[in-house]
């Protein structure tokens, strides 16, 4: 095991706005920790800390991922080194099938990296693999990223792009947010399918009911912009039972 | 306009030249400065026409003079007047000396964008100009010598003519008499009266009736396009039955010392002929301030004369730092259809004035045009196009649908779409729409592992996808590198 990422004292201001307070969060190796947290209380903010978005200004503090000055780093360079945010609303991009999509994405790692492309065939082969242990059917690859997609369709096809570019660092913002229950279960089982001690895991989320589905090693109350309490599976439990009131420092 | 001394001199000197060694001493040959009759007629002498065709330049010419005046200023575009005395209208092919030995004295910049284009060494020495890369070219790019021959005595076989517009004035003058200048008249507009005075070669095509040209025309020309001139001349003609695929222009960065472009394309379809003309434009824009770029002011018009024929134009229009384009189709027969598709790309100080004109004249013609404008930098581009319904455009339909995609807060995307109905049976549809490319997508994109530079090429491939389907294979792949090209340092 080990630390893969290691972050300290993080203070994020959005729109000079302070949302992030004296953040700090240490995730092991294989390990899939949950974040949950009041709205407001900056759980997307981190999710696009930790990816790069621009507009986020980080004022004290720092990320370390697998010995890498992550902040340093441009939001490709992160992926390359195995960042990946499955997103809250996943974007359109209208004209590019999501096969162009992936194939592009995943080349562009491995040129980033030094290692060889994958020519079309190798492509279509690999994606095929994945699609098939996804239970997804094929009919996607040539539809446009995202384009007339349903909620399940979209979080599905991030579960998808994962499955492809095999991050060792997953980041999944509110993946269960606009599911229904039968989505959820799909899309909690692909991440599991994904799970090895390779990768470790960030989950947002509000519910209990994807972490039933998931399982996370360890369970981190956001509020305020700081890490409040931190714990095993109980804690969520204890969360659903009694909400953030029941929890010291999250109300 | 009064003809100097100086300029009667020079002609005097030149074909004075012309008349001791014209053929044998090409290098020296050479028009010079400014226009008048004499250029003309020294054009047309080096060229070895007829006397009515001499007639045909001079007439436009004469045109051009009265029209002087009326240099087209309604499309949005701007520069400072052109001077035309001050331009060359004839100049022969450089002479070996003037030419760069090797790729070691090109521009670096040139080389890079060549590299990225992924285009084959002894091409790249080709399209640079290098001295004695000429021959070799022709293999490199089609492997062997022999796959040329074999290409001209297959079209040959078939009847299908393939050659030099000068050269079919001399073997094919009746097609030639008969159809130039038959759907662009000479006075047709500034720009047109220009060209028809002064053009110095072009291509010519015909295609008897029935047969399909079994090959893309012209990717073969690829490198010979290189120097067609700064006014070319095209005349397709389908007859009755037959079909063709033609292709201009070439990726790869060109760079000319002529600033003005002024082409003129004219195609033709017979009865249940099918015309589909696709071309990719990537002349020198400028640099950062749009200083040195091409003013590409062209004319193409197709007719679709015959019932149930059609005329289908694609473009890629990357590089000039202005363009002026409107290639249109005239639906003269019953049951015709018109097509035109465009992606377009305006970014640094580039300026992009272009469209189409479907004018419907027949009964059941049916026209197209799809048009994604693309603006980044300083960029500004128009749509401009007319539909026309005549009275006796029975059924006629129409479907236009004009997107423009900003990147940056400089830039400029415009719509002007005009109308004109004058059938009650007829349909016109028109849709368009502006979009942005966001933030969200970008970064999106990013986190998958793009940089920004691809990023905005795949969501730009996306947005001009309905039209780079449209293109021959070959050239879709190459034009969807050139559109990343295009657009690099339009973000960051």
């Amino acid at each position: 095991m080990g630390t893969a990422l290691q972050i300290k004292n993080l203070h994020v201001e959005v729109n000079n706005k302070l949302i992030l307070k004296g953040l700090s969060l240490n995730i092991e190796h294989g390990e899939m920790a949950a974040i949950m947290g009041p709205n407001g209380s900056g759980k997307s903010t981190l999710a696009s800390v930790l990816a790069g978005k621009e507009g986020y200004n980080v004022t004290k503090g720092y990320i370390k991922y697998l010995g890498n000055d992550l902040l340093k780093m441009p939001p490709e360079d992160r992926a390359a080194a195995g960042v990946f945010l499955a997103f809250q609303y996943p974007v359109e991009i209208p004209g590019v099938a999501t096969s162009t999509f992936v194939r592009t994405s995943l080349n562009a790692q491995k040129r980033n990296r030094g290692e060889a492309e994958l020519d079309a065939m190798q492509f279509l082969k690999l994606a095929r693999e994945k699609a098939k242990q996804l239970e997804m059917s094929e009919d996607f690859f040539q539809r446009a990223v995202n384009v007339g997609f349903s909620g399940g369709e979209k979080k599905r096809a991030e579960v998808f792009q994962m499955s492809m570019l095999e991050p060792t660092l997953a980041i999944l913002d509110e993946t269960d947010s606009g599911l229904d229950i039968d989505a959820l279960k799909i899309v909690a089982e692909g991440v599991n399918r994904l799970r090895d001690d390779k990768l470790s895991g960030i989950v947002i989320t509000h519910y209990q009911r994807l972490l039933d589905y998931l399982q996370p090693d360890t369970i981190h109350i956001l509020a305020e912009g700081k890490i409040v309490k931190t714990g095993d599976k109980s804690l969520a439990l204890l969360l659903e039972e009694k909400g953030y009131q029941g929890i010291d420092g999250a109300n | 306009m009064a003809v100097s001394s100086d300029t009667i001199s020079a002609v005097e000197k030149a074909t004075k030249k012309y008349k001791y060694g014209f053929i044998t001493d090409i290098e020296t040959e050479f028009a010079p400065k400014g226009l008048n009759e004499d250029i003309v007629k020294f054009i047309s002498k080096k060229n070895d026409e007829p006397s009515w065709l001499l007639e045909w330049r001079l007439k436009a010419y004469r045109q051009w003079l009265k029209m002087e005046k009326e240099e087209p200023k309604w499309a949005n575009i701007h520069f400072p007047e052109i001077d035309f005395q001050e331009a060359y209208y004839y100049a022969a092919p450089k002479s070996d000396e003037d030419k760069p030995k090797s790729l070691d004295e090109i521009d670096p910049e040139i080389l890079n964008t060549y590299n990225k284009l992924g285009i084959p060494i002894k091409e790249q020495e080709m399209l640079a100009g290098i001295v004695g890369s000429g021959n070799v070219a022709v293999d490199a790019v089609f492997d062997s010598v022999s796959v040329a021959t074999t290409f001209k005595s297959k079209l040959s076989e078939l009847g299908i003519i393939f050659c030099p517009i000068s050269e079919a004035v001399k073997k094919h003058p009746d097609l030639i008499k008969k159809y130039l200048g038959s759907v662009i008249p000479q006075t047709d507009n500034f720009y047109s009266a220009l060209n028809s005075a002064v053009y110095s070669d072009g291509s010519f095509v015909y295609i008897p009736e029935g047969v399909k040209c079994p090959m893309d025309l012209s990717t073969y020309f690829r490198i010979n396009a290189a120097e067609t001139g700064q006014f070319e001349r095209t005349l397709i003609v389908a007859d009755k039955g037959s079909y063709v695929s033609y292709l201009e222009g070439c990726t790869a960065p060109m760079r000319d010392e002529n600033q003005l472009h002024a082409a003129v394309v004219e195609l033709v379809a017979l009865e249940d002929a099918e015309i589909k003309y696709s071309t990719v434009q990537n002349w020198y824009p400028g640099d950062e301030n749009g200083k040195g770029g091409i003013y590409n002011f062209v004319t193409k018009r197709g007719a679709c004369r015959g019932n149930n024929s059609k005329i289908s134009w694609t473009q890629v229009e990357t590089g000039s730092a202005i363009t002026w384009k409107y290639p249109s189709v005239i639906l003269q027969g019953d049951n015709s259809i018109g097509e035109f598709y465009s992606v377009a790309i305006s970014n640094k100080k580039q300026q992009a004035d272009t469209g189409t004109k479907m004018v419907h004249i027949g009964k059941n013609t049916k026209s197209t045009i799809i048009s994604k404008g693309i603006s980044a930098g300083y960029g500004q581009q128009t749509y401009r196009g007319l539909v026309r319904m005549q009275a006796g455009a029975e059924n006629a339909t129409n479907f236009s649908q004009c997107d423009s995609l900003l990147i940056g807060k400089n830039c400029g995307g415009h719509t002007v779409p005009y109308i004109d109905s004058r059938n009650p049976t007829a349909e016109v549809a028109h849709e368009a729409t502006t979009s942005k490319i966001s933030d969200e997508q970008l970064f999106y994109v990013q986190q998958r592992g793009l940089d920004p530079e691809e990023a905005v090429a795949l969501i730009v491939n996306g947005f001009a996808k309905e039209v780079l389907k449209k293109l021959p294979m070959e050239f879709a792949v190459e034009a969807q590198k050139l559109l990343g090209v295009s657009l690099e340092g339009s973000v960051g």
